[in-house]
């Protein structure tokens, strides 16, 4: 499971992209961080930060209002 | 380009300059949202700010939002939408008005202030340049920016976008 967990929920673009890249900074490579989001483009914004970045989306979901995603850290 | 003990060495990150010609509130954000996005997604990120972009510069930030001359500012109000006539912008305190319901919204929404999205872009690095010929020619004073600046000129521009993948102008 998650080793740390990013509650953005009301927080629009850019802020939850900004927040989990300051999380994923302070974890060890490996280590997964939980983000929390209310905000629909958080899916497709997510989706592109990993591919660019190369960190890894290990599971995402939603379940209606809040949506999850589980990002692995890599370095 | 990074810097490491204090010294310069070239990174092998992708690199995106921008550069910043609006001073008023809904013009600020592009710039800054991308920005700071791109910063975290380890681009280096260069941003030079020009004529009314300077304004974003300024340790005091009074940005304004007006709808004279902007059809398309059609603000969300009670389930509709309004949209102010030309005539009604012009009237003195509109532009006030019109700044202080966008401020609201902003809020509102969970939408970042431009003073968060700046805070961001200078821990995250973003090098941010004010253009000398703009200080001279409005009479504005370094020390009224912020202190996390560097003052240039076109050159300075143009040697960062030459080794650029991505140059902005907004």
């Amino acid at each position: 499971m998650a080793d740390e967990v990013l509650d953005a929920k009301g927080l629009n673009c850019p802020l939850p992209i900004l927040k989990a890249k300051k999380a994923l900074n302070g974890l060890d490579d490996g280590k997964v961080l939980e983000v929390l989001s209310t905000d629909p483009g958080s899916v497709a914004d997510f989706e592109a930060f990993c591919r660019a970045t190369g960190n890894e989306l290990v599971e995402q979901d939603n379940d209606g209002e809040v949506y999850r995603f589980l990002i692995k850290r890599v370095a | 380009m990074a810097e490491e003990n204090g010294i310069k060495v070239p990174s092998n990150a992708k690199k995106m300059t921008i550069i910043c010609t609006k001073g008023s509130l809904d013009w600020a954000y592009p710039p800054f949202i991308l920005a700071t996005t791109a910063a975290a997604m380890d681009v280096d990120v260069t941003m030079f700010f020009t004529f009314y972009g300077l304004q974003l510069l300024k340790k005091d930030l009074k940005l304004k939002v007006t709808p004279l001359g902007n059809p398309a500012m059609s603000m969300p109000m009670g389930g509709m939408h309004m949209v102010m006539p030309n005539m009604v912008g012009m009237i003195p305190g509109v532009t006030d008005m019109a700044s202080v319901m966008m401020k609201n919204l902003i809020k509102k929404k969970g939408v970042a202030s431009i003073e968060e999205l700046r805070e961001a872009a200078t821990l995250s690095d973003v090098r941010m340049i004010g253009c000398q010929m703009t200080l001279d020619l409005f009479e504005l004073d370094k020390s009224d920016m912020i202190d996390e600046i560097e003052i240039g000129g076109a050159a300075t521009w143009m040697e960062s976008a030459l080794e650029s993948d991505i140059n902005l102008y907004m």
